[in-house]
């Protein structure tokens, strides 16, 4: 008998007399935090975890600002960014299959997002046209990435809702990104930024 | 395997390992209970998470069809294997086909368990640990005493001193930031040119052939996005049924494990998605032995874990003996239930012992595992078998001597007798020693009732 064959007669022997039970899903599926409530929580849940956080009215602006604080000229855009975002004073390069080298070279990445959660400051992408494949956030050591305010969802039962459709219909790759990369292994002391990027800036702004 | 009070012994002897146990586990409950403490549901959603895994083991050969079938219509793979040598082959035969010598690997305690890396260090491939702590203990030949932090039991000179000696050029500090950036140089180029990535998974979903991980630094993004091949090796029982459970999952696993809200990145990708990511995928569903804990229907539900390792910090045994003590990649509470399990009880005798059954354990578990239940009922199967003779003869002596009035009279007197002297013999002796025996007193009731009635 084959391997698989085997392994699925002993699972069916071993769990003849297991029945399953309903799964009561009491838990909190919906907030009860109005919008601007919400996108306060973020913020606060997000610079909890070290990144950088900014209200902002113009993105574009914004996003000039940041990287010229940051010393970055090089920046690395997923092809559909939205023109209206793309700062100016910045060398723009767009993502057509950068390769890892490539991406390494170039000095932050700039992004939208799908959704965010806010109890557990949380960004979220999903391959969408302003986010780009997942290399592009990775391997960049500093991510911009813009969120909207009505982007943003309280609990992360909300976010799964939003984000079933992406995985069931179309099989979009899913990135949480909870703060920058961290790690706490030498005798527990926690330090921000390993492999994936060690800056994460994140501008919040109103407005569709 | 070396039995654990034996094992235990060494480790309680080490004070470095003592007092990293004990500032890393007490560090991380405060965490833990402060970050479940602000969720008003977290009740509800132990109730959850329990009835989402245990029903995937009630039915688990369906599920297992079914994530199957999704991921060959993903574009994935799927190998399915009895054993650990069975996984490792599939492993090392697609390094093979790929002419691959390295392949980058992210921490994964299922790989552990199967020996992967000695495997196809055999084949002449090596795997390279990209985790920060699985590197430091790669590095030095040592290996993981805890399950999220797994060089725990080092401290920063001896990781200055080996990076210095092995990967780091120049001066190296002990400070945590310059050595997370040695690592971070070292291993940067080797994730932009790797060719091989393999993985394990924290959850499958069946239902659309998702894979989940989660993780802090980054390291398993680059190992699951970067190489154009990759491999995950996934437990038969990490499977959820469905998307929706993820949420809870979600919620569950990060609080219970580092004590955050999210951890840093959790990745899911379902199949091959064009230009991005690995292009290639192999999913290997492994059994080794899983399926013989599935049969047991008290101790099945040591396969609900999700491997958050918060019954390790509350455990009074684990937080003293560190989990070296456990021979085994599943240390405390869960291990003490999990490898007996896995490798036969026979195996693995006194793993089951190594608890003071005080119910911690089953207070954090994320998924509601009844871990003392099943460490007794473990128990019983070990005395029940043969080798273990000592328990039922001490057992046939007390009922022996509980049988007669006389036989009673006279284990008393020897009782006091022996308490004067201080002889406590054989295995009484090792019990004893850190243990204050009741001390028994002058006269036996008996014996006072007929003075005073005489």
């Amino acid at each position: 008998m084959n391997a698989r064959n085997e392994i699925l007669q002993r699972v069916r022997a071993a769990t003849r007399d297991a029945r399953e039970e309903p799964v009561v899903r009491t838990y909190r599926r919906a907030g009860g935090r109005d919008a601007s409530a919400r996108v306060e929580l973020l913020v606060d849940r997000l610079v909890d975890y070290r990144a950088q956080v900014r209200r902002v009215d113009h993105v574009r602006a914004a996003i000039a600002e940041v990287c010229a604080e940051q010393g970055a000229h090089r920046i690395a855009i997923p092809p559909q960014l939205p023109d209206a975002w793309r700062p100016e004073g910045v060398e723009l390069v767009e993502d057509r299959g950068l390769s890892p080298r490539e991406l390494d070279a170039l000095d932050g990445v700039v992004t939208g997002c799908t959704l965010a959660i806010a109890e557990t400051g949380t960004l979220v992408l999903a391959a969408s046209a302003s986010e780009g494949r997942r290399a592009l956030t990775l391997v960049p050591d500093l991510h911009v990435c813009v969120v909207r305010e009505d982007q943003v969802v309280e609990l992360v039962p909300e976010a799964f809702d939003r984000l079933a459709p992406f995985v069931r219909d179309e099989r979009r790759p899913l990135t949480f990104v909870s703060g920058p990369s961290a790690t706490s292994d030498i005798e527990l002391d926690r330090v921000e930024g390993v492999h994936g990027p060690r800056r994460l800036v994140v501008l919040i702004c109103g407005g569709a | 395997m070396t039995s654990f009070p034996e094992a235990a012994r060494v480790a309680l002897a080490n004070p470095q390992l003592r007092a990293n146990l004990a500032n890393a586990t007490t560090t991380i409950r405060a965490k833990r209970a402060r970050v479940v403490d602000e969720v008003p549901d977290w009740e509800e959603l132990r109730e959850a998470g329990r009835a989402i895994k245990a029903n995937t083991l009630a039915r688990l050969d369906e599920y297992l069809v079914r994530f199957e079938e999704a991921l060959l219509a993903a574009g994935a793979e799927v190998h399915w294997a009895r054993d650990a040598a069975e996984a490792n082959a599939v492993v090392a035969e697609v390094a093979r086909a790929h002419g691959v010598t390295e392949v980058v690997k992210m921490k994964s305690l299922t790989t552990d368990e199967i020996g992967l890396n000695e495997a196809l260090a055999a084949e002449g491939i090596h795997a390279l640990e990209t985790d920060f702590a699985e590197l430091i203990l790669q590095l030095d030949g040592d290996w993981p005493s805890h399950i999220l932090v797994p060089a725990i039991h080092r401290n920063r000179r001896e990781i200055r001193d080996l990076f210095a000696r092995t990967i780091a050029s120049g001066g190296l500090s002990d400070d945590p930031r310059e050595l997370a950036e040695a690592s971070r140089v070292y291993l940067r180029e080797r994730f932009l040119e790797a060719r091989l990535g393999v993985s394990g998974a924290n959850f499958g979903v069946a239902e659309t052939g998702t894979i989940c991980i989660v993780e802090s630094e980054g390291n398993g993004r680059m190992c699951t996005t970067l190489p154009p091949v990759l491999v995950s090796v996934i437990g038969i029982e990490k499977l959820v049924p469905t998307l929706a459970d993820l949420e809870v999952m979600l919620q569950l696993l990060p609080r219970s494990s580092t004590g955050e809200r999210m951890n840093p990145y959790t990745s899911l990708w379902t199949g091959v998605a064009a230009d991005d990511g690995p292009q290639e995928l192999h999913v290997v569903l492994l059994d080794a032995g899983r399926t013989n804990v599935l049969r047991d229907e008290v101790g099945r539900q040591a396969l609900q874990c999700i491997r958050c390792s918060a019954c390790l910090n509350v455990c009074p045994v684990y937080s003293r003996t560190g989990g070296h003590a456990y021979g085994s990649v599943y240390p405390g509470p869960i291990g003490a239930i999990l490898t007996p399990q896995l490798i036969g009880v026979e195996n693995a005798k006194s793993l089951p012992y190594a608890s003071s059954l005080c119910g911690a354990c089953y207070e954090v578990c994320p998924v509601k595992i009844d871990i003392p239940t099943v460490l007794l009922h473990l128990r019983g199967q070990v005395v029940e078998q043969a080798g273990s003779r000592s328990e039922r003869l001490a057992m046939r002596a007390a009922g022996w001597i509980f049988g007669s009035a006389r036989r009673f009279a006279l284990a008393q007197r020897l009782g006091r007798i022996a308490q004067r002297t201080g002889i406590a013999v054989g295995p009484l002796r090792t019990w004893a020693k850190t243990r204050d025996l009741p001390p028994v007193p002058s006269a036996s009731f008996r014996d006072w009732w007929k003075r005073e009635r005489a």
